[in-house]
């Protein structure tokens, strides 16, 4: 017992190590894939069927489908189909070796997915009448989206957003898989070399558990500062 | 003649209901008319096709003596001709709205700045000493840095009122700007929007206050089942109604 905690002591320094790894996967996915999820919810949100029908349709397969098929799917699909293609004469080509952006692809992918559906919803929760005050100023449609519409219904999904990207950090111990070194990959790789099966998961644990304490409670400050207008009110 | 506002046998239907049949109205600079008229007469109705918030089905709006392009659709409906037109004359369309409105993501004084800044393209420094200036005005300079939720519908009122002014429009609409709110903060906001009326604005008033329409109002229109039954001054149209129609409505709301 006594030794197993040594080991498991021991192994920590390389865990933390890949940490940033695991934060870096998490935050270009979540960039990327919020960023996508925009125009996800705009053509949901459209009455023309060429555009809410693919955007339904891509909905669907994010959500439908497990997370591990798409990020294999994507890995070994896209490494059958690039060698040989364009891509390889391209600058996109040196980071197309390296399993991370696999994983970035597909994790972001999937986030638009969620988050598009996300944003659809906040998107109509949206007050009517604050939308009609920005029509009346004489706002152009994209000055609505940008100015009233988006703002808003970010404020009105950030809780639901940030549970997304919770789950999130921990979907991207997926690309440990995908000969990606982030924390589970790291933990994995302690497994191999040796033969301990629970000491590297349990610290890969632990270490899961801190880096989502502390990201929810930066999630949390991020809430409370843009929902400011649902707190007591501030002095003049 | 100066006529600011014009609008030329105005129909709106929705669906299968005339909501509007034929109205016809004018504004010069500096009138303040009353529209009255009991709950689902089209006053509402008219006031939002004006700055085409709802799409009349035909009719003619001029702002400035400028006409608003409409094409007819086949199915009996029509669609501005030119969003970019509709933008530029909604931007001197001020509204003010019964449920006020405000953008609840900004403060007030950035509720003000927002669309001088934004659509009118004025410098940010400049819009803020002129928002200021604004809320001072309806007396709530104070509150620039609170939400929209964390003011009294008074209050909030008298900040969409400034929100309107910042614009420079040339006719404010006010669509039921005091039915939303407590009987005790009515007051307040009817005396901001007398100034105003003195001031020499061109307003337009959707209104059940008739002590105001009677005192303030120079032109008052009494509206029923979509047609303007009966118009005039306070004196001819409270003190003279020659409808039973009017005579009803007028008895109903008298105390």
């Amino acid at each position: 017992m006594d030794e197993s905690l040594t080991f498991l002591l021991s192994i920590f320094p390389r865990l933390l190590a890949a940490v940033p790894l695991t934060l870096a996967l998490t935050a270009i996915s979540c960039v990327i894939g919020n960023a996508l999820a925009v125009p996800v919810a705009l053509a949901r949100l459209s009455p023309n069927p060429l555009l809410w029908m693919p955007s339904a349709l891509y909905i669907l397969l994010m959500r439908g489908t497990p997370l591990l098929v798409q990020t294999y799917l994507i890995y070994y699909g896209l490494g059958e189909v690039l060698p040989g293609s364009f891509i390889q004469q391209t600058f996109l080509w040196e980071y197309l070796k390296d399993g991370f952006w696999y994983a970035v692809f597909a994790f972001s992918l999937n986030t638009a997915g969620y988050t598009g559906e996300i944003l659809r919803g906040a998107m109509s929760a949206v007050p009517r009448g604050e939308i009609e005050a920005a029509k009346a100023y004489g706002m152009s449609p994209w000055l609505v989206l940008w100015r009233v519409t988006l703002p808003r219904a970010v404020q009105i999904c950030l809780p639901a957003m940030s549970g997304e990207t919770i789950l999130l950090l921990k979907a991207t111990s997926l690309a440990s898989l995908i000969t990606v070194w982030d924390i589970m990959g790291t933990a994995r790789q302690i497994q191999k070399e040796s033969y301990r099966i629970y000491e590297p998961l349990i610290a890969a644990g632990i270490i899961y558990i801190i880096t989502v304490f502390i990201l929810t409670r930066l999630l949390n400050l991020l809430e409370r500062r843009i929902n400011q207008h649902r707190a007591a009110p501030q002095s003049a | 003649m100066d006529t600011t506002l014009k609008v030329e046998d105005l129909h709106k239907r929705f669906g299968e209901a005339e909501v509007l049949k034929g109205v016809s109205l004018s504004a010069n600079t500096g009138d303040v008319i009353a529209m009255i008229g009991s709950s689902g007469s089209g006053k509402s109705t008219l006031l939002r096709c004006i700055n085409l918030l709802e799409i009349p089905n035909s009719g003619r709006v001029y702002v400035n003596g400028e006409l608003i392009r409409m094409k007819a659709l086949p199915d009996g409906t029509s669609k501005p001709e030119d969003q970019k037109q509709v933008e530029r004359i909604r931007s001197k369309l001020a509204m003010v709205f019964q449920s006020f409105n405000l953008w609840s993501h900004r403060t007030i004084l950035e509720n003000v700045i927002e669309a001088p800044v934004h659509v009118l393209g004025v410098p940010k420094k400049e819009a803020i000493e002129r928002a200021e200036a604004l809320l001072a005005k309806v007396g709530i300079a104070d509150k620039r840095n609170f939400y929209p939720n964390h003011l009294s519908g008074g209050q909030q009122q008298r900040a969409a009122i400034a929100r309107a002014l910042a614009m420079e429009p040339s006719v404010l609409l006010f669509d039921e700007p005091t039915s939303a709110l407590d009987p005790e903060l009515v007051g307040e906001v009817l005396q901001v929007m007398r100034k105003l009326a003195e001031e020499g604005r061109t307003m337009l008033v959707v209104t059940h206050e008739m002590g105001f329409a009677r005192d303030v109002a120079n032109q008052i229109v009494f509206l029923h089942k979509g047609q303007i039954e009966e118009q005039g001054t306070p004196g001819e149209v409270i003190g003279h109604p020659k409808s039973e129609r009017l005579k009803q409505f007028l008895s109903s709301t008298r105390h």
